[in-house]
């Protein structure tokens, strides 16, 4: 019986007054469209970054890491402590080989760890690329290309020409886009490549790829693992580093030491390789939440004195409601329901508006010329961000009708008659 | 035989703005069941602030104030809000309808609050108020749509709506022309002497004050007489 009288009460402000209604209604819309907005572009954006880093990054790499040979030559050895005995001019480091010893077989017994969802073995070196008169330096990776792709995506990579392509290409390679581009060579064109021990192979390019990342675009191009153990005339089972994707990436920190330790190599997590872009993810997240955090502040400030001036408006009602027995929580009671319907109805087309204005977003084409993957802005639609949405507006709403209505239901209503 | 409904013993007040003084010093008088009461004094003496007290929206006083048998102090605020919906019935200078319900609705409202009876009932008997006061047919229409001797009445239908022991009224004639203030008189005259209704008003109309059963007369806050 009370609530019902408070709910008509509440209803007949609400109706009796629509302008005033769909102002404060739409003060909540605009913050939480606005939040929602916000908040989805720029998550949009870190995904998208985030992504593309990861997605050129493995979750562990294993490699030979080279000490810096300090070793005592043998005649030192004997001749140790004896002091101008023997001396050795001019010393060479000794011949290091590059290669991860068996790593063939390491790839095959970490194809069966349960942990691991893919191994991309790889042997990469230096090379230079001489096509006509153009001489450039540059890498070549040797992959087997079916699980470089599996790995780090490079079919959606690829400029030109297919990934099959080399597969049945004797003596192809996909091209970086950007060393292509320098070179003035297109797909079937051969480039000679030759390697810091001089020997050259003639490579004929299959396909292209932009990665989006200049500093490997401008210099990488894929072979087969065969085609470079060729060139680099290394026997069969020659790799360099082995790339390896988890089913958890967030495990790679504690399994990487675990696979060091069972094989010998030299093995390092994403988290290791790329701590300083980590870092500037770090930053850019605070970033957002203190833009996020800012606007909803402001957006909770406006509706708090939509909702203010509405009760001031009504305290000549509140004396009479008063003075004909209504108690200081019936008062509240009235307002608070008032301040709901507003906040569920803005909040609700907030959302609705957000997620459309987003929407919209998403379908702004871009275009970071043809080194970048990105064809749409990159907008993020996360569920959480529409319920924290609906949830800050109606709290909001709510906490700015319950102050004003406290203050209201607790002065006198004399005060408010005698004017 | 007579019995008081409301008797009130040495009221003090004061207003601290803009410096402490008293607006009531040690101000003492009953009023009986049935009795149509008015309280008269120039500007400033107090009378409006006493009406206040003895309406308990004012608890800032000393003394004390019994109501219907029932000691007005130490109750919290929101007994004193139940007390006046059920003992006091409030006709204000200015109407004071809520402006956005029809006339109904604020006859309806107080008793809705009171919830003694059902919402049937309750219409009906906001009905018959509004009948009794003739504006029946006005009860549908909004209230900020009806003229200002109207609207007095129907606030008048609105003290009446819970039976209340009191009806106060500070100045009820005070903004209506002579036409209206004598139709609004009789209706409080016919209140007292028909239904035996208690009422005490506040009025500057001297008018007003003779006809009613007794006069109080104010001065700087205290009674110079009592009437009888």
């Amino acid at each position: 019986m009370a609530f019902s009288l408070i709910f008509q009460i509440a209803k007949t402000h609400l109706l009796s007054k629509k302008k005033q209604t769909i102002t404060a209604m739409l003060g909540v819309t605009f913050g939480i469209g606005m939040f929602v907005l916000m908040i989805s572009v720029m998550t949009g954006v870190n995904d998208y970054l985030t992504d593309s880093m990861l997605e050129s990054t493995a979750h562990i790499r294993m490699y030979n890491d080279l000490e810096s040979s300090s070793r005592l030559s043998i005649v030192e050895e004997i001749f140790n402590g004896v002091k101008n005995m023997a001396t050795i001019a001019h010393q060479k480091p000794k011949n290091m080989k590059l290669n991860i010893r068996n790593g063939m077989q390491i790839v095959e017994a970490l194809r069966t760890d349960p942990n691991v969802a893919g191994v991309s073995p790889q042997l990469n070196s230096q090379v230079f690329y001489n096509y006509g008169v153009v001489q450039l330096n540059g890498t070549i990776a040797g992959v087997n290309i079916l699980d470089e792709d599996k790995l780090f995506n490079v079919t959606e990579k690829l400029k030109s020409g297919t990934l099959e392509s080399l597969l049945a290409t004797s003596n192809g390679m996909i091209m970086g886009a950007g060393l292509a581009k320098k070179l003035n060579a297109k797909v079937g064109d051969r480039v000679q490549v030759t390697t810091p021990f001089g020997t050259t192979m003639t490579l004929k390019i299959v396909a292209t790829f932009a990665t989006g990342n200049v500093a490997v675009d401008n210099v990488k191009s894929y072979a087969s693992i065969t085609t470079v153990q060729k060139i680099l005339q290394r026997d069969p089972g020659y790799i360099t580093t082995i790339s390896i994707n988890l089913h958890s990436m967030t495990s790679a920190k504690q399994i990487a030491p675990e696979f060091q330790a069972k094989y010998g190599v030299k093995s390092e997590d994403w988290e290791t390789a790329n701590a300083v872009i980590l870092q500037s993810f770090v930053i850019r997240n605070l970033m957002t939440y203190v833009v996020v955090t800012t606007l909803l502040v402001v957006a909770g400030f406006g509706i708090y004195n939509i909702m203010s001036m509405t009760i001031n408006d009504k305290m000549k009602d509140i004396a009479i409601l008063k003075a004909t027995g209504f108690s200081a929580n019936d008062i509240v009671a009235i307002f608070l329901v008032q301040a709901i319907v507003v906040g569920v109805l803005g909040a609700s087309l907030g959302l609705c508006i957000g997620g459309t204005l987003a929407y919209f977003v998403s379908q702004i084409p871009v275009d970071f010329g043809e080194f970048s993957s990105m064809t749409r802005f990159p907008v993020a639609f996360h569920l959480i961000h529409y319920v924290s949405g609906i949830l800050f507006g109606v709290g909001a709403t709510c906490l700015a009708g319950l102050l004003p209505s406290r203050k209201a239901g607790k002065i006198d209503p004399v005060q408010i008659i005698r004017g | 035989m007579n019995t008081p409904v409301l008797q009130a013993n040495n009221l003090v007040k004061y207003f601290h703005e803009p410096e402490t003084f008293a607006v009531l010093k040690k101000v003492s008088f009953e009023v009986q069941k049935g009795e149509f009461v008015s309280i008269v004094g120039k500007s400033g003496c107090g009378k409006s602030t006493l009406l206040y007290v003895l309406s308990t929206m004012d608890t800032d006083f000393e003394g004390e104030l019994t109501l219907n048998g029932t000691t007005i102090h130490g109750k919290s605020q929101d007994e004193l809000a139940r007390f006046r919906g059920e003992h006091i019935g409030f006709v204000f200078q200015f109407h004071y309808l809520l402006p956005e319900f029809t006339c109904l609705q604020n006859v309806m409202i107080p008793a809705l609050k009171l919830g003694k009876y059902s919402r049937e009932e309750i219409r009906e008997r906001a009905m018959d108020k509004l009948r009794l006061l003739g504006v029946a047919e006005q009860a549908d229409k909004r209230a900020s749509k009806l003229s200002g001797g109207q609207q007095q009445r129907v606030a008048i239908a609105r003290a009446l709506i819970n039976d209340p022991t009191i009806i106060m009224g500070d100045e009820p004639t005070g903004n209506l022309d002579s036409n209206n203030s004598k139709i609004v008189f009789d209706i409080f005259r016919d209140l007292a002497h028909t239904y035996g209704q208690t009422l005490i008003c506040v009025t500057h109309d001297q008018e007003f004050a003779r006809a009613t059963d007794r006069t109080i007369e104010m001065q700087d806050g205290e009674i110079i007489s009592h009437g009888n």
